[in-house]
């Protein structure tokens, strides 16, 4: 270690916030089934999956309960096993409200076609296109967080040639260790995962990107790649928003996608060690995306810990698990602290793209008092994306969506860096989010 | 349990540490080392007018913020002491108390608040406040006192080292004879020269800018620029005839390049907000003190140069633009 590496990272902005992976030496434990599960139709970016089940119907783990709706969408799946019950509108993680099936735990019978052996196959018989449509059947998506559908992400559009596959082992949001302990728990599985991304993109090369404070994760790697050189281990130097998609190919590949456009354009497609290893399961094992890893953290947490979840399962089951909801709990966060959401309420199930949960104390809860704009350029030199973020406060604010537009508003990745760093504490993300929808607005055919 | 209020509230859900207030202390601790200086050097006066100055400030700020603006009261930013500390830094020590309180009045009520306050005003508060005492007082405050310690408020007056060589320019003498008169650059380094209070010591303003560097308060672009600026201009000129220009060390050394560098050029308010911006906004700031200097009436020019880059920095502000990430169209064909 140590000099062979020359770290490398992305050279616009960053910020660097205290780490705070507390879970990072926790190993992952499966948590126990709940008592119930509410699984929402809509747990990716597109089309909401259209239900095939009705209240009453008893299904078995892994059988699909929503089918995907077009090309950009997903299918949605039983985690467990037993009936069906209401089907109705429900608030999930995000605030917002999606129709979702509610299933009353009975016994945990899988369907037969799932392989639920824990052996290693490393042999990979399917040709990319059934690659593609196995992802698709088992209703991967990226789950970094952004929950975009996978399968679509296999599709190259025409004309486009891609030649390196990124996998995206970051985890940049502090706290966080869930992509941490994926890595070290099931290196081999992600190895094939991302030999199977490999044939069904038919690129000749991955590079993994881990951040430099998972040394053990990038030990490992490099161990078991040998002197394989198809595949790859990029150790990058910590820093925040380095597992944005655009700045991993930066830090790695030094290409810089086009404001607009996708990592395609580049010839890169990223996807994330999570991810990596549901597809792993879904080709290897059929089996479908049902649960994830979970970080449940936080300063108070009285056990930090890693948790295998079922999709579905409330927030509270985790919570107990680890201790408890601590007494000071003023904030409970899906994700982690710079771009994860707040939750209203701790009956908010679990979803694909939740990758940890996280407890803010009382007192760190609320926004201190802001002052007046110094334009002390902070903010510019935070931003990932090289805006002016103190500009696009002011022109959100005064609703002009035509100047915004022309000051690259939508570049935005929402990462949070501006308002992290602003002295006088202002809303700098609040108002570049009503000034990016602002824009959507005014470019939205009118009805 | 589920009683509990949650807090709810959009990302990001955690924030640096530094605030306005603790940027504004880094800044106050900043200026200790000058102002210990200046204390060694003038004495009682160096204390005296720099409290009165604080005071005056503060005292503007909270009669201007309560009495007209009739809003909650703004000192604790911080932001009046600075502007107290800068301007007495910019004054010679035997100053009057009369001066010192209309010059805080101008700095904080004509600069600051005719613009709405913190955050608003286009130029340097303390500069301005200076300015506006040279024009309307000029002997007073080109009389400074001898510079060694003096514990008394009335010790004799004596010229800078930048007034000295303008007068003794234009009497028809070389560079080379004034230069013999002057302290050597060893003490312009430490800051045994005459000078107003809080501009004699580059050391100590160096230190002050070290940790205002360490604390990431400020960035090292503005005050390099400012200092390349002014050696690289005075350099050339002094390559081209060293008997009519000064070495570009003395132009460096002397006056207030230093201080107007460090405290005064780096005002976040009042510099761009682009990195780029503060080179060039840097750069015009020294190339136009040595302008002011060498073909100017005044001696010295760098609060002049400062308040004229300051009224460009909304038009750097629009066209010194960050390097934005995706600038640059696909090369891959669609």
């Amino acid at each position: 270690m140590g000099l062979r590496h020359k770290l490398s990272t992305f050279r616009i902005g960053g910020v660097h916030p205290p780490e705070q992976k507390l879970s990072a030496m926790v190993p992952i434990a499966p948590l126990p089934l709940p008592r119930m599960v509410t699984i929402p139709i809509v747990q990716h970016i597109g089309k909401p999956a259209r239900i095939t089940v009705q209240r009453g119907d008893s299904v078995k783990t892994g059988q699909v309960i929503a089918t995907h709706d077009g090309f950009v969408s997903s299918n949605i799946h039983a985690s467990v096993s037993g009936k069906v019950g209401i089907i109705e509108e429900t608030m999930d993680s995000t605030g917002f409200k999606h129709i979702a099936v509610n299933i009353r735990v009975k016994g945990d019978e899988w369907d037969e076609s799932i392989d639920r052996s824990d052996t290693l196959i490393t042999e990979i018989t399917c040709e990319p296109k059934e690659i593609v449509e196995r992802i698709l059947a088992a209703g991967i998506v990226g789950m970094g967080g952004a929950a975009f559908p996978s399968h679509v992400k296999l599709t190259i559009p025409e004309g486009k040639h891609v030649d390196t596959l990124l996998i995206n082992g970051v985890e940049c949001e502090p706290y966080l260790t869930a992509d941490h302990r994926i890595m070290l728990e099931k290196p081999n599985e992600i190895l094939v995962g991302i030999r199977i991304l490999m044939k069904a993109l038919g690129v000749p090369r991955a590079i993994i990107g881990i951040e430099d404070n998972k040394h053990d994760a990038i030990e490992l790697f490099e161990k078991l790649l040998g002197g394989q050189t198809a595949i790859s281990v990029a150790a990058l130097k910590v820093q925040y928003p380095q597992g944005g998609e655009k700045q991993l190919i930066q830090a790695v590949l030094n290409r810089e996608v086009p404001s607009g456009g996708l990592p395609a354009d580049v010839g890169v497609i990223v996807h994330n060690v999570a991810t990596t290893f549901a597809v792993y399961e879904a080709v290897q094992k059929r089996k479908p995306l049902i649960e994830r890893v979970v970080t449940v953290t936080g300063k108070d947490v009285k056990t930090p810990s890693n948790f295998l979840v079922r999709i579905g399962t409330p927030v509270i089951d985790l919570l107990n698990a680890a201790g408890g909801v601590p007494e000071d709990a003023g904030k409970i966060i899906s994700g982690g602290p710079m771009m994860g959401k707040a939750i209203a309420d701790l009956e908010v199930p679990i979803a694909k793209g939740t990758s940890g949960i996280l407890v803010i104390p009382e007192e760190e809860a609320k926004r201190t008092e802001s002052y007046n704009c110094v334009r002390c350029g902070k903010c510019i030199e935070a931003c990932p994306m090289g805006l002016e973020p103190y500009y696009l406060l002011l022109l959100g604010r005064k609703g002009s969506p035509e100047k915004a537009e022309a000051e690259h508003i939508l570049d935005c990745i929402e990462c949070g860096s501006c308002s992290f760093v602003c002295p006088s504490n202002r809303p700098i993300l609040d108002y570049i989010r009503l000034g990016k929808a602002e824009v959507r607005q005014s470019k939205a055919p009118k009805v | 349990m589920s009683e509990r209020l949650l807090t709810i509230s959009p990302s990001p859900h955690i924030h640096s540490p530094l605030t306005v207030p603790q940027i504004m202390r880094v800044v106050i601790l900043a200026m200790v080392p000058a102002l210990l200086f200046a204390t060694w050097q003038f004495g009682l006066g160096a204390i005296y007018v720099s409290s009165l100055a604080v005071i005056f400030c503060v005292l503007s700020e909270y009669v201007i913020v309560k009495y007209l603006f009739r809003k909650s009261t703004t000192i604790g930013d911080g932001s009046a002491i600075i502007t107290g500390l800068l301007l007495a830094f910019n004054v010679p020590s035997n100053l009057p108390w009369y001066i010192i309180l209309i010059g805080s009045v101008a700095s904080v009520g004509l600069a600051k608040w005719t613009y709405g306050g913190l955050g608003n005003n286009p130029f340097n508060p303390a500069l301005v406040g200076r300015v506006f005492l040279l024009i309307s007082f000029p002997v007073q405050m080109t009389s400074w006192p001898e510079a060694h310690p003096v514990w008394t408020l009335d010790g004799a007056t004596m010229a800078t080292p930048l007034g000295l060589l303008k007068e003794g320019l234009r009497a028809g003498r070389t560079v080379p004879d004034i230069m013999g008169e002057l302290p050597s650059l060893t003490d312009f380094i430490l800051g045994l020269r005459a000078g107003s209070l809080g501009e004699t010591s580059g050391l100590a303003l160096l230190l002050g800018m070290a940790y205002m560097l360490y604390k990431k308060v400020i960035t090292w672009h503005t005050p390099v620029s400012m200092m390349l600026g002014v050696v690289l201009l005075s350099g050339a000129c002094w390559l081209y005839d060293p008997t009519h220009f000064a070495h570009p060390l003395f132009h460096l050394l002397t006056g207030g390049v230093l201080l107007g560098a460090i405290f005064m050029a780096t005002d976040y308010v009042t510099s761009p907000v682009t990195q780029r911006g503060m080179l060039l906004y840097g750069f015009c700031i020294g190339i136009l003190t040595v302008l002011i200097r060498l073909f100017g009436s005044y001696p010295e020019g760098v609060s002049f140069a400062i308040l004229i880059m300051n009224a460009f920095v909304p038009m750097i502000n629009k066209y010194v633009k960050p390097p934005r990430y995706g600038a640059k169209p696909s090369t891959q064909k669609h």
